[in-house]
């Protein structure tokens, strides 16, 4: 069974079609699958559903992807930094589904783990809670939040074996594990593919059985707010 | 003289207990990690992440891999764990994160905190705010008193649509100090200079004595 693919293109080239949901990893610009969304953005698929944290800026991540019309909804916790997409939001060009980032890491999660829906504090008595069914547990109200099932997931490790077992670096783990197990094939980039065995088996974080495609390549990997500290 | 951002802030870390997990929100919350009191070990969580958050980089410390929840970029310590994100807010649903501390644009004196979105105006979301407020032990707000209109933002009621629902335990202004009642505020603490009739006069929630 081979999982590595030469690029994005490849590995994506049998699996896009107009209307799907697909679930991004990433935080901020921080561990976003750029060269998937660039493929993607070169495809041309169309009315596109992503669930993914945020919606990249202008020129980056998710972003890319609003310049060209291809997304349709959102479904997201912060949404800042990104102009165009408040243009295509506010003229109604482009729907959004908030969802509290807890919320989101939690709904993604469950779609991997088979759960239909779960009850969370969150919310409640909060915009987010109209429609939602709300329930007592033990003298404490909670509101039902479905599980994501997304068509597919693309995500960004730091490496990978060939089998597909991954590790990600410091903060750009985010989103990308539970956006991994939620799609029905989940393809990933990595900075660098390793033979099996060359991973610390006691230390893989996502479990190659969560991903069918790997590719290499290099990442930008841009930073949204270079902060430093006074010398 | 009521106090500035940083008095602000200073003021806030005096709220922390040595042992303590605890969540800090953008703007004058961030401040507080300078003042953390002598002899008081407490570990800061990044919602995207990360237990044990450092300090900002030095310039060649930069690592494009590891930012903070307002997206900035840190550093690590040597007692740091990275995770992810279903894991963090996990912790935070969990009831395992002491106290956020957090910025506001409204609090009602039962409680009731918005801080994320102005219809029509604002609309950027509420990222990890509502899970935060909803799941830690203890909700601390760190605000100017009034905004820049001059009107008092501790309400009765509040007008903008909510964050969680009586969440907020306490209030930590430039004039001074309040926690949430049953029946409407408790002065705590005034800020040096501020007067009792102050405070009442900038405070349009009821104030119990």
């Amino acid at each position: 069974m081979k999982k590595v693919y030469t690029n994005a293109a490849d590995a994506l080239n049998d699996l896009l079609f107009d209307g799907m949901t697909i679930a991004a990893g990433g935080f901020g610009l921080c561990g976003i699958p750029e060269l998937l969304l660039q493929a993607i953005k070169k495809r041309g698929t169309k009315d596109l559903i992503f669930a993914s944290n945020n919606a990249g800026v202008d020129d980056f991540g998710i972003g890319v992807l609003l310049q060209t019309h291809q997304v349709k909804k959102m479904i997201s916790s912060y949404v800042g930094e990104n102009s165009e997409f408040m243009r295509q939001y506010l003229s109604g060009e482009l729907e959004l589904e908030f969802t509290p980032q807890g919320t989101l890491a939690e709904r993604m999660r469950a779609g991997g783990c088979g759960i239909p829906g779960f009850y969370t504090k969150t919310g409640v008595g909060t915009l987010i809670a109209e429609g939602k069914e709300h329930k007592d547990f033990d003298g404490e109200t909670y509101i039902l939040e479905r599980g994501i099932f997304a068509d597919l997931s693309i995500v960004k490790a730091w490496k990978a074996d060939t089998t597909g077992n991954a590790v990600f670096r410091k903060t750009a783990r985010n989103f990308n594990p539970p956006a991994a197990m939620c799609g029905k094939i989940c393809v990933i980039e990595v900075e660098e593919i390793v033979k099996p065995g060359e991973l610390d088996p006691d230390s893989i974080h996502l479990p190659s059985i969560y991903v069918h495609r790997v590719i290499q390549g290099h990442h930008e990997k841009r930073i949204e707010q270079r902060t430093i500290r006074a010398a | 003289m009521a106090w500035d951002r940083n008095q602000m802030a200073a003021r806030a870390a005096q709220e922390l207990q040595d042992g303590w997990y605890v969540n800090l929100g953008i703007g004058i919350p961030t401040l507080v990690s300078n003042y953390i009191p002598e002899g008081i070990e407490v570990t800061l969580q990044s919602e995207n992440g990360m237990l044990g958050m450092g300090p900002f980089p030095a310039e060649n410390e930069i690592d494009a891999d590891l930012i903070n929840a307002g997206k900035q970029t840190i550093t690590e310590l040597p007692h740091t764990a990275y995770f992810d994100s279903a894991t963090s807010f996990g912790m935070i649903r969990g009831g395992k994160i002491a106290m956020a501390i957090l910025g506001a644009m409204e609090v009602a004196e039962n409680g009731d905190l918005a801080n994320w979105m102005i219809p029509k105006k604002l609309i950027k979301g509420m990222g990890g705010a509502m899970d935060l407020v909803a799941g830690v032990g203890r909700v601390v707000v760190v605000m100017d008193h009034c905004n820049k209109q001059g009107e008092s933002k501790i309400l009765r009621q509040c007008t903008l649509p909510l964050t969680g629902q009586r969440v907020v335990d306490r209030i930590i202004t430039n004039l001074g100090v309040l926690d949430i009642e049953k029946g409407g505020l408790r002065i705590i603490e005034l800020a040096p200079n501020v007067t009792r009739d102050e405070l009442h006069a900038a405070t349009e929630a009821r104030i119990i004595e």
